[in-house]
């Protein structure tokens, strides 16, 4: 997801956090293989590469690394449900910038001028609104092997809780979408109906009138049992699709798929030359 | 203090790159122009003050021995020299000069570029007009090259190069209150947030050299002898140039500072940073006590926007202009 990619390098608090970011997908991924010790291995053996050669990276080299990257992600609006739904992305397209929360590490709270005398002391403090209202410096994170990184910027997207989120709608998980049951019927009929010609898509299409989440979110695959690979649920009102259990329903949509499979080659038909349907109706005479 | 008028729409958004935008103001014609980089190329508008027209022109970047440049543009800065006023435009291959209006490229420098690419990046940028007939632009390596200009023509000869620096410079200023009993006539920074102070002529004079803190000093003003930085770590810093005093200490910004700019007849002092916010201040010179006072004034803040350029559109501050990272537009803010 090349938006997820901007995203991370657009709200990196410092350039050389970039970094954390890389570790945070290092870590994760040193998660996936962890049984696997020879991968594994070759984890560490990159994370170690990445440490050598960009640790002693100066920072204004890390931003210009950060400016060449976001010149690539330039003029990229690309809406994904995932940001749009977790208010991280405006319907337009672009991020949302917080203006308050903890500033990144090794920088102040902005708000304050200090003025000195010629022999370097400090002869006055003066405050002044900063139109926003941020607090003290995040941890410093971790840039070795192991350990906390802090940023959590490059962590999993797909688990319930965004704490670099900083609005205050919690929408995600006491969303009030209160879909009656026979809605959600009717919309499961619409979905069996578009089946065939459906594509797996991570773009809501706020037209139809309901949700497809194709990545329910850890915690709820944990509730639910295997669902087939062409049936999604509603993120609420959640309605179980589970074709290998239900062997009647199974055959019921393996008729319906029948069906539509047939009725299906009549526009390959039409999308074929018309001289072939002439040629087909001159032999049938 | 300040209410937002209608935006110019320009051909592509902004880059994030420090100091993005350009202004000229022509007072005889009722125009002024502007400048935002995005990407190997530089937009162009020429804006009348009616609000009724404006034209817009690109300017691309430029490689030997290539039709079309792909070198990305660090930098593109109006030179208001007395005798004439230049646009110069910095990429990873070379120095382009045009006139003001984009209309002739003047002059071609190209940097020196190693045969086997290194994985240290080479680019110029940093511009600066100095004084009556210097322009000076900044390299990669630290080093700051002086081009003699002619008052017409393109003769513009490459004077001297100063080597001061250690690391890439990121943005150079004159002296700009217009004074002529200034001594130091140009400031240039550092990523590692150093600053050199210089004295123009046909040898450049190092003053002072103001060591930083590992903070890259993206932006750089100097007015009346004070040197105005702005860091990477969201603060402004004013020292006096000769001597390298810190006057003051503003903890302006919570994330990097991309653009500083002076209104040399009022004193007014803009800042933008990536925290999409452009605060408006004013300095105060007290030459008695040799003291400088700061006082903010004004925020404006640009939603969801990570702000690259800023500056006044004239020399009292009565209006300023915006670009952001993927902004497709110059955003302009009037006095009340």
């Amino acid at each position: 997801m090349i938006m997820a990619f901007k995203y991370q390098v657009l709200l990196c608090p410092r350039p050389k956090d970039l970094l954390l970011i890389t570790y945070n997908h290092i870590d994760t991924i040193r998660e996936f293989v962890k049984d696997t010790p020879v991968v594994g291995n070759k984890v560490d053996e990159t994370h170690r590469k990445i440490i050598e050669t960009y640790s002693s990276l100066p920072e204004g080299e890390f931003q210009l690394l950060r400016q060449t990257l976001l010149i690539f992600f330039q003029d990229m609006h690309i809406r994904v449900s995932l940001f749009l739904k977790n208010q991280l992305q405006n319907p337009n397209g672009r991020f949302s910038l917080s203006t308050s929360g903890p500033v990144p590490y090794g920088m102040d709270v902005p708000g304050l001028i200090r003025t000195f005398d010629r022999k370097g002391r400090e002869v006055r403090r003066s405050e002044f609104p900063t139109g926003g209202s941020y607090t003290s410096p995040i941890r410093k994170g971790c840039f070795e092997l192991h350990g906390d990184r802090v940023i959590r910027l490059g962590m999993n997207m797909y688990t319930v809780n965004h704490p670099e989120e900083t609005h205050t709608s919690k929408a995600h998980s006491v969303k009030t979408d209160d879909t009656p049951n026979l809605l959600a019927k009717e919309e499961l009929n619409l979905l069996a109906r578009l089946m065939g010609s459906m594509k797996a898509d991570d773009m809501p299409k706020t037209e139809t009138g309901f949700q497809i989440n194709l990545f329910p979110t850890d915690q709820e695959e944990e509730e639910e049992a295997e669902t087939s690979s062409g049936a999604e649920e509603p993120l609420f009102g959640v309605i179980n699709i589970q074709a290998m259990q239900d062997e009647q329903a199974a055959t019921q949509l393996a008729q319906i798929v029948g069906q539509f499979a047939e009725g299906e080659e009549q526009p390959e038909n039409l999308s074929s030359s018309k001289g072939d349907d002439l040629l087909a109706m001159m032999d049938d005479l | 203090m300040y209410h937002k008028e209608k935006s110019i729409q320009v051909k592509n958004s902004a880059s994030a790159l420090y100091n993005n935008l350009g202004v000229l103001r022509i007072a005889p014609r009722h125009l002024t122009y502007f400048t935002v980089v995005h990407a190997n190329v530089v937009n162009m508008v020429s804006a009348s003050w009616d609000g009724l027209n404006y034209s817009h022109r690109q300017l691309q970047s430029k490689e030997p021995n290539v039709a079309t440049s792909t070198s990305l543009i660090m930098q593109a800065a109006f030179c208001p020299l007395p005798s004439r006023d230049l646009l110069v435009v910095t990429s990873q291959k070379g120095i382009q000069m045009y006139e003001s209006d984009g209309s002739i490229m003047v002059y071609w420098h190209a940097l020196d570029t190693p045969e086997t690419p290194t994985a240290q990046a080479v680019f110029s940028r940093g511009i600066s007009a100095v004084r009556e007939s210097y322009i000076c632009v900044g390299v990669s390596s630290g080093a700051i090259l002086v081009f003699d200009v002619p008052s017409k023509g393109s003769n513009i000869t490459l004077s001297e190069v100063l080597k001061e620096h250690k690391e890439s410079i990121t943005d150079m200023a004159p002296e700009c209150s217009g004074s002529q009993e200034c001594i130091a006539d140009l400031v240039s920074a550092d990523d590692g947030g150093n600053l050199c102070v210089w004295k123009s002529g046909e040898d450049f004079q190092l003053l002072n050299n103001i060591p930083g803190f590992d903070i890259s000093c993206p932006s750089v003003k100097l007015w009346k002898g004070t040197v105005v930085a702005g860091y990477g770590t969201g603060q402004i810093r004013l020292y006096e140039a000769v001597t390298g005093i810190l006057h003051a200490e503003i903890n302006a910004h919570a994330r990097w500072i991309y653009s500083l700019d002076i209104a040399p007849f009022s004193g007014l002092l803009l800042s933008a940073a990536e925290d999409s916010l452009v605060r408006v201040w004013h300095l105060t010179m007290t030459p008695e006590t040799n003291s400088v006072e700061v006082v903010h004034l004004h925020n404006e803040c640009v939603t969801d926007t990570q702000i690259c350029g800023a500056k006044f559109c004239d020399g009292d501050g009565y209006a300023f202009a915006v670009t952001g990272y993927d902004l497709s537009e110059i955003i302009r803010y009037t006095q009340s």
